[in-house]
């Protein structure tokens, strides 16, 4: 208590002097970052049987690292329940927090953080059976749906519907394990939520390979990793590192050929990007190879997204619309020049 | 010729009123009620125990890989094996695990040697308000071991140092607000209350609420107190206020009359509460006293609200694992497992300290 108490009066005592520090600075002089993750969300950060961190907000820290340190392994991992995740930020306990949080304007304005790059755009959508037959969710007229109750997930679902002129039969579960298990047993055609549950729970079908996750997204959570608010050089470095990751997948430099690109690349936005010519990692105050760095650590976009999320992971979730600009999708990031 | 009675033998009871027959009559079929019970009773446990075994035993994968475990249907027992590891200690680091293991060994020996009685009591209460310190040091690193971070700390390990510390300390800071509250100094006694009454007003959640995200905010930006230590303290507190007030009712139990003829004696007020009242207070608190410390043990698996992945937490992240999906249950088996042998275990070793402690005061 005594302890406590200290502790307190030395906090008050200094709260007022102190001043706003720079993130950077701190995490040079501390020599690590501290990245707040999920406590577990299948693909995106969980403690794998070895007790290292594995996951696609995971491989955006260890960029982050590998673009400061160069080595990816200089991070301090602080799983952060749901409420804290904004919280943590602000208290300054984590220097980013890279756990699938939805970017809304309230988070980013009321909340005193402010949000970096869209790193996943998730969304509602359907997950039913293949011999259901349906290619799009346009064919489930008439079909029974299950879906969690008093949530936005089941609002978005009535939107859904009037706006398509569609009819469906919503089968309400209080909890989503239920609405899981009833899919499964069959009480229902089709199970709506967020399309990366989605794939999360087709692997725990006795039959994966019979489920189809239909490639209509009606909802918006585009989901961004975020800092606090104020300190804007270190949310452009945070920025611009995905971006970066982003440009590389643009660009085809894999962590396989980066050497190679860096050797011998004619295309100027590679070579600004692998710091062979222009010094822009010095603009965010990082050594100009800060990117190459990035990426022979943990690969562009694409990579990262395979390795976790996409064919190369058990979760085998179609890139949709996470895929480039280029090819259908909406990661459109702004030049680095 | 006298003729002698010879009787002949008994004839064996009708064969429904002796043996396996009557038992069964006696125990399950007495009554049209019992008999309809005895039914349904059975009906219930042929309704349970089958698809039970089947998921436990008969369609249970023991070794093979998660595909191998869908197919089978049952329950995927190599889930736990192949995250075992993860189960024990979290995140620390592997060729360090020997050092959590000595601390479990350290506090095992220790309680070994005093269930034994190998040491006086006195020297045994020394060592066991010192354990704390070479737990933390072991896991923890420091002083010529290699320092391992907090946020490391995981699994089984995670709820054993914070259960095991938090009763090593929370007992003696709990009788000694007990004490305070009975001071006849007012500045202490009425801070004792104070303290005791908030605490316990408050649930655990909102404490361990408290220590995650408020205290920070008063902290400076430059000071950081681990979130570990900050939820280690929480506990003990929260704990401490219980132990008071039970330690509290053993006090008033103990008859006035032990007091007074130890005042008649001479004894200093000190010499009479610790080797007079208190000892026959604890003895007779004993059970409560157990049930508190099984509970701040079941009571840490709340510290997954603030993101410490304890046994509990980490049998969720476990079964989050891509490569393992959708074995929860299995996961929460496993978990409710070891956390009733650690409550029964305790709560066995409460009844042996309680049989002693009446033998010593009868």
């Amino acid at each position: 208590m005594k302890k406590i108490t200290g502790l307190l009066a030395a906090g008050f005592a200094l709260f007022a002097g102190q001043a706003m520090a720079a993130t950077l600075d701190d995490v040079k002089a501390r020599g690590f970052i501290n990245c707040g993750v999920s406590e577990g969300v299948p693909g995106f950060s969980n403690p794998n049987a070895e007790g290292d961190w594995k996951g696609f907000d995971v491989d955006m820290c260890r960029a982050l690292s590998a673009a400061i340190f160069n080595d990816p392994t200089k991070i301090k991992f602080v799983p952060l329940a749901s409420k804290q995740k904004v919280l943590a930020v602000v208290t300054g306990q984590v220097d980013l927090t890279s756990r699938t949080t939805t970017w809304t304007m309230k988070r980013d304005t009321k909340e005193g953080v402010d949000f970096t790059s869209v790193v996943f755009f998730d969304g509602q959508g359907f997950m039913t059976r293949k011999q259901n037959g349906a290619a799009s969710a346009m064919d489930l007229n008439g079909a029974t749906v299950c879906v969690t109750a008093g949530t936005t997930t089941e609002l978005n679902l009535e939107d859904f519907a009037r706006a398509n002129s569609l009819e469906f039969e919503p089968v309400v579960f209080e909890g989503k394990k239920e609405a899981v298990n009833a899919y499964r047993s069959g009480r229902c055609d089709a199970l709506t939520t967020d399309a990366s549950q989605l794939a999360a729970f087709r692997i725990t079908m006795p039959d994966p390979a019979e489920h189809v996750i239909l490639p209509e997204i009606f909802s918006k959570e585009p989901l961004a990793p975020l800092v606090k608010h104020g300190d804007n050089a270190w949310k452009d470095l945070v920025t611009w590192t995905i971006n970066g990751l982003i440009t590389a997948e643009e660009t085809g430099v894999t962590q396989g050929n980066a050497s190679e690109q860096k050797a011998s690349s004619k295309n100027p936005t590679v070579q600004r990007m692998l710091g062979v010519t222009g010094d822009y990692g010095s603009y965010l105050g990082l050594e100009n190879d800060w990117l190459y760095n990035a990426i022979k650590a943990v690969g562009n976009y694409g990579e990262i997204y395979d390795r976790n999320l996409g064919s190369e992971s058990p979760l085998n979730m179609p890139r949709g619309k996470n895929a480039l600009w280029t090819k259908g999708g909406l990661l459109y990031v702004a030049p680095l020049r | 010729m006298t003729i002698i009675f010879q009787p002949s033998p008994d004839q064996p009871a009708p064969p429904t009123q002796r043996g396996v027959i009557k038992w069964l009559r006696d125990h399950f079929f007495s009554s049209v009620k019992n008999t309809i019970l005895t039914f349904l009773g059975v009906g219930i446990i042929l309704a349970i125990i089958p698809p039970l075994l089947d998921w436990f035993v008969l369609n249970a994968t023991f070794v093979g890989n998660a595909d191998e475990c869908r197919a089978a249907g049952g329950a995927c027992w190599s889930f736990v094996q192949a995250q075992f590891r993860l189960f024990m200690i979290g995140s620390y680091p592997q060729e360090l695990a020997w050092r959590p293991i000595a601390a479990g060994l350290l506090l095992l020996a220790l309680f070994i040697a005093t269930a034994r009685q190998l040491m006086p009591g006195k020297v045994a209460v020394v060592f066991w308000l010192l354990l704390p310190l070479p737990i933390y040091w072991l896991v923890g690193g420091g002083f010529g071991l290699e320092s391992v971070d907090t946020s490391k700390w995981g699994g089984l390990l995670l709820t054993l140092v914070l259960s095991v510390v938090g009763i090593l300390v929370s007992v003696p800071l709990g009788i000694l607000l007990a004490l305070g509250r009975r001071s006849n100094i007012k500045l202490i006694k009425g801070l004792c209350i104070a303290l005791i009454e908030t605490v316990r007003g408050v649930p655990l959640v909102t404490i361990l609420f408290m220590a995650s995200i408020m205290l920070p905010l008063f902290l400076p930006s430059g000071m950081e107190i681990g979130i570990l230590y900050r939820v280690q303290i929480g506990i003990i507190l929260f704990s401490s206020a219980y132990i008071a007030e039970v330690v509290r009712g053993g006090l008033q139990g103990v008859e006035s009359g032990q007091s007074e003829a130890a005042a008649s004696l001479g004894l200093h007020p000190w010499v009479t509460m610790l080797f007079i009242i208190l000892p026959q207070a604890l003895t007779k608190v004993l059970p409560p006293l157990i049930g508190r410390c099984i509970a701040l043990l079941k009571d840490t698996s709340l510290v997954i609200v603030v993101g410490l992945l304890d046994f509990l937490g980490i049998s969720k992240a476990a079964s989050q694992d891509p490569e393992w999906l959708g074995f929860d249950a299995e996961a929460f088996v496993f978990c409710a497992l070891i956390y009733w042998i650690l409550c029964f275990g305790l709560s066995r070793y409460g009844n042996s300290l309680e049989k002693r402690g009446y033998a010593a005061y009868r």
